[in-house]
């Protein structure tokens, strides 16, 4: 009988000690990381999407706007990165130690940061904040977004023209309504140009940021549109793409279009390059380093900025000269969506 | 009777003891692996976790950990390995979340409402599994992993634009929840803490009492230790797989529900995933203890906590990750050397007292 009385009167006693220690810390030394933290200006803080700064894509243009603020401003800069399956906790605490440790602007990367930049701009109403991709509501917040589906439009005038088998494909990372933009521009370009043409679009993974981090899946995904006959493939993923261009650049005659960053120069995908007809650029480090720059002048942006084809904020890259003979009707597609006499779909 | 005891907590203490020494110690090998202190980082990792907001942020992150920690820990004790608890949940939290914001109810009745429609889809998911395993025979470590990926493209599927979801700028998510369906919290200063953790701490209870306070308890860990020896005494195994798949799968769709009540009130694509996944994680290293697994929860948040701070100050962001898994593989590994031990030392104390015996017949026959 006393055995298990004992052992129950142990075990409330440590539930008993262990509340008691949790509330003792969080009333006593109710010190909080904010309090304790100095806010000198540091520099840039820059939090990335999955895949890191090196995903030879999306993140890497960014940060390229931060080297660029860099060389020519002269500021420092602290860049994190986001892991597969985060939260929307994990995200607010990387924004709220970046703003906490005096670092100013503070440019979330990707449109996962739309909502934890919302909320973690209110606490820190002096920092500058900027979302990349998204549109988030702040007084202190600027919401950079790019015209993509003018981008990815050029993109599929350029593959309907290039492609032999009158097949081309779409790959997108994750089936949401950023990467449908992107496919819906395809599509639209691709059918305007050949109305022969016949367009498959396939996503990585249905609602998994995981998407954008996964270049085995792309390279299945791209391997599957090979052996069906398609022989131009778009892959908007991040750095799943390079799984994808692998796959390509191990068939004769097939033609990869890179995303966001021009990927025929990337020393990464050296390998791959006389297989990338062209990249959707998007020029992020443009709209990255202009914010650095207004918030270096003390007149920091904030609201929506929509860089669009004809602002310049997405282009076609045209370096390894793969697409030099069809340049101009590249050009004249690209003048039509300027002049407004192409409207570009958003959605699919 | 005394004495016996005394082994009993030494050793029990032991198994932990030695856990925590060899995972330091390799962690500290790792990061001075790569070039960095690791006494440096244990400082940075103290000092921040223990600051008023960590602390609040760590409970809130342990919350949904421990959930779905117990949730996979009723399968365990009943020797049955449900990896579907990520798709359990996520599924249970997305049918919730619609029904949740399809219904403008007081929040009296609203909050429990699409608490237990989440019980129930999670518990549907989970019995399917049971009900492959029982009438086909289809291993539920198969069944459940399968249906992660079946439950994946379903959400993938409804979470579109037009169908039961909406689109904000590009997050596509369901309806929001009205007002009335948010959780209250408790008032913390500088943030609040969700007050699911009420709910979660009694689940610990609940789990606690369950199974081992109970005949149904009893039967559960019975079918765990030995299926035949279950049946033998009357216990029917198919009922009880069942049984403790529903029960887990029904535990699974409470973790969601932190998030949803408390924090994004919607099921978007930017819910959390991969959840199900830390819960076998830290129901290994709480080993299915109610009071364990929350310590286990509690650790796990704080080494996420501290992780961020960790890349802030230079290291590698991977390192907590490793850190995890060392002390996963470390508990495992030292519960397992210590029930040896234990059992080595049993084995010898026992064969002492045969021969001692045996030597005090010897003797007496001897004599006579």
């Amino acid at each position: 009988m006393k055995g298990p009385l004992v052992r129950r009167v142990s075990t409330i006693a440590v539930a008993g000690i262990s509340t008691a220690a949790l509330a003792f810390t969080l009333t006593a030394c109710g010190e909080s990381s904010t309090e304790s933290s100095d806010s000198k200006a540091k520099g840039v803080g820059l939090a990335f999407d999955v895949g890191g700064r090196d995903d030879h894509s999306f993140n890497e243009s960014a940060a390229r706007g931060v080297d660029k603020a860099e060389k020519e401003l002269g500021v420092k800069s602290k860049m994190m990165t986001a892991k597969n399956g985060e939260t929307e906790a994990d995200r607010e605490q990387r924004l709220s130690s970046l703003a906490e440790a005096g670092y100013n602007p503070v440019i979330g990367v990707g449109f996962n940061y739309s909502k934890s930049i919302e909320k973690v701009a209110k606490d820190f109403p002096k920092t500058s904040f900027a979302v990349v991709d998204s549109v988030a509501p702040g007084k202190n917040i600027d919401s950079i977004t790019f015209g993509e589906h003018e981008g990815s439009y050029l993109a599929g005038v350029a593959a309907a023209l290039k492609s032999k088998n009158h097949k081309v494909g779409f790959i997108g990372g994750v089936n949401n309504a950023l990467i449908q933009k992107f496919q819906a521009g395809f599509e639209q370009g691709a059918k305007d140009t050949d109305s022969k043409v016949e367009v498959t679009s396939q996503y990585l993974y249905p609602n998994n940021d995981k998407g954008f981090n996964d270049p085995a899946a792309a390279k299945e995904k791209a391997k599957g549109m090979l052996d069906s006959g398609v022989d131009v493939i778009y892959t908007a993923a991040g750095l799943s793409g390079n799984g994808s261009i692998e796959a390509i650049a191990g068939q004769k005659g097939a033609w990869a279009i890179g995303v966001d960053s021009d990927q025929y120069q990337q020393p990464g995908l050296d390998k791959y390059k006389a297989s990338i007809l062209t990249s959707v650029v998007k020029n992020v480090d443009v709209a990255v380093f202009d914010l650095i720059k207004s918030v270096q002048d003390g007149k920091p942006l904030t609201g929506p900025h929509p860089y669009l084809l004809k602002d310049g904020g997405v282009s076609l890259a045209t370096s390894g000269g793969f697409i030099d003979d069809i340049k101009d009707k590249v050009e004249a597609a690209k003048k039509k969506i300027a002049d407004g006499q192409v409207k570009v779909r958003t959605t699919p | 009777m005394k004495k016996f005891d005394k082994d009993k907590l030494i050793l029990g203490l032991a198994a932990p003891v030695l856990a925590i020494v060899a995972a330091l110690a390799i962690t500290s090998i790792i990061i001075a692996a790569t070039g960095q202190d690791p006494f440096h980082a244990y400082e940075v990792m103290i000092d921040f976790g223990s600051k008023a907001d960590s602390q609040v942020w760590i409970i809130n992150k342990a919350t949904p950990y421990y959930l779905s920690a117990l949730a996979v820990a009723i399968g365990f004790r009943m020797n049955l390995f449900n990896i579907g608890v990520d798709g359990q949940y996520r599924i249970a939290a997305f049918f919730a979340a619609v029904v949740g914001g399809a219904l403008t109810l007081p929040g009296i009745i609203q909050i429990p409402v699409i608490i237990i429609v989440a019980m129930i889809v999670g518990a549907i998911w989970a019995g399917i599994a049971g009900l492959l395993k029982t009438t086909r025979g289809v291993n539920e470590v198969i069944s459940t992993i399968m249906l992660n990926a079946i439950g994946a493209s379903i959400i993938g599927y409804f979470l579109q634009d037009g169908r039961l979801a909406e689109k904000e700028g590009n997050l596509i998510h369901t309806p929001y929840l009205p007002d009335s369906a948010q959780f209250f919290e408790i008032p913390t200063q500088p943030k609040p803490i969700y007050g699911f953790v009420v709910i979660a701490a009694l689940a610990g209870v609940a789990y606690w009492f369950v199974l081992n306070r109970t005949r149904f308890g009893f039967d559960l860990r019975t079918v765990g230790r030995s299926e035949s020896a279950a049946q033998a005494s009357g216990v029917s195994v198919k009922r009880m797989v069942i049984t403790a798949m529903l029960l887990s799968g029904a535990m699974a769709g409470l973790v969601g529900m932190p998030t949803l009540l408390g924090v994004s009130y919607n099921y978007g694509t930017d819910f959390p995933v991969g959840i199900g996944f830390t819960g076998i994680a830290i129901a290994l290293l709480g080993r299915n203890n109610p009071i364990g697994m929350a310590l286990a929860a509690l650790l796990w948040g704080f080494l996420e906590r501290t992780g961020t701070q960790l890349e802030f100050e230079g290291y590698a962001q991977e390192i907590v990750g490793v850190i995890q898994g060392v002390i996963v593989l470390c508990v495992v590994i030292a519960y397992e050397i210590v029930r040896r031990y234990g059992l080595k030392v049993q084995q010898r104390k026992v064969g002492e007292e045969l021969a001692a015996q045996a030597r005090k017949s010897d003797k007496a026959e001897v004599s006579a």
